[in-house]
């Protein structure tokens, strides 16, 4: 099955799990720069990450034949200390022209704090500065609802974003439809215990018939399937897709949003 | 698209074993010593969601377990979530 995985943290994966999704017929992947688990203790910490994620993740990948990107960030949850937020995203720039960077993510919220939302804001005017794509993490659970609102609230006071290139990824159904809405690239992710499973993912395909969503796996060091994308795609046979409508939602879709990136080439 | 009845065939078996376990799980709370929390009170208060005649019933309990504020707090406590409000 042709797809592409558009949110793993591979750094979290071991190398088996690269064979077992070139395997899948996985044809890319993309991975934002998120949480370690821990909070880094430097912004030195982040530059190693960064290179991790720029330079040694795409070779690791290669020796599978999958095509590795990534999208830069401090993440929500390691924003919480503005100061240090803005001495890593000071470092940031040095790796925007890296050839496998396709934009500025996972950036959003996590707790929903004052300092949270100014650098996740921050974060969106160096994209718009540099004109690049943006991915959005939206908070989990009882938390999810209220920071999608205040990040679309945040996004509306952007007068020049074109909504379309960024995706706010996470959607469930209590968050799908003000996303979608407001003209931005919903993504639903896969988790056995949290976020969706593929046949909830499935309804909201069918509830929402857009063009603007894609699934990912977001496998990182928790609970996660970093095939869970090609595992939905057997779900919708079982529901009766087609092979070309179930390529379009796993492949077609990922791969009109990440083109906007002219380094997205696969 | 499949008919309500093939949705049963392939389905019906997982939501018999989630509603069950669900049941159990419950049971098994009131089983134990010690008091319950915010969590146990919240889920209690989503399960009548499933009956409803709402058009939606997956998003209404979603939205029954989501914070209810609206503004942004002034500093994060924990880094993580509960799956209920407090």
């Amino acid at each position: 099955m042709k797809y592409i995985e558009p949110h793993a943290h591979m750094v979290s994966r071991t190398t088996d799990d690269y064979e077992k999704l070139a395997m899948a017929g996985c044809a890319a992947i993309c991975e934002p720069a998120f949480w370690a688990g821990f909070d880094r203790s430097s912004p030195a910490g982040f530059f190693d990450y960064y290179r991790q994620l720029t330079d040694y993740e795409p070779k690791r990948a290669a020796k599978y034949g999958i095509p590795h990107f990534c999208w830069l960030c401090i993440n929500p949850k390691e924003a919480e200390d503005a100061g240090f937020a803005r001495e890593v995203m000071s470092i940031i720039p040095e790796f925007l022209d890296k050839p496998t960077v396709l934009g500025i993510g996972e950036i959003g919220l996590n707790k929903n704090t004052r300092s949270e939302l100014a650098i996740f804001e921050e974060h969106v005017q160096l994209a718009l500065d540099r004109d690049l794509p943006i991915l959005i993490h939206t908070p989990h659970l009882e938390d999810k609802r209220k920071g999608t609102r205040l990040i679309l609230d945040s996004l509306a006071t952007f007068s020049a974003l074109d909504r379309g290139k960024v995706i706010i990824d996470h959607v469930e159904e209590h968050t799908i439809g003000a996303v979608l809405d407001a003209g931005y690239w919903a993504g639903m992710t896969l988790y056995p215990e949290s976020k969706c499973t593929p046949n909830r993912a499935i309804d909201m395909l069918e509830c929402y018939a857009n063009e603007q969503l894609w699934l990912n796996s977001a496998c990182d060091w928790g609970v996660s399937d970093p095939l869970a994308v090609v595992k939905c795609g057997l779900e919708m046979r079982k529901r009766h897709y087609s092979p070309d409508a179930i390529e379009k939602i796993l492949f077609g879709n990922p791969l009109r949003f990440l083109s906007q990136s002219p380094r997205f080439v696969i | 698209m499949p008919t309500k009845q093939q949705i049963l065939d392939l389905h019906f078996m997982d939501a018999r074993c989630k509603l069950i376990d669900l049941a159990a799980f419950l049971d098994r709370v009131e089983r134990h010593d010690g008091e319950a929390d915010f969590r146990f009170t919240a889920l209690q208060k989503a399960i009548p969601i499933l009956l409803s005649d709402l058009p939606s019933r997956a998003k209404a309990i979603l939205d029954a377990l989501s914070d209810e504020s609206t503004e942004p707090i002034e500093r994060a406590t924990i880094q993580g979530a509960f799956g209920a409000p407090r």
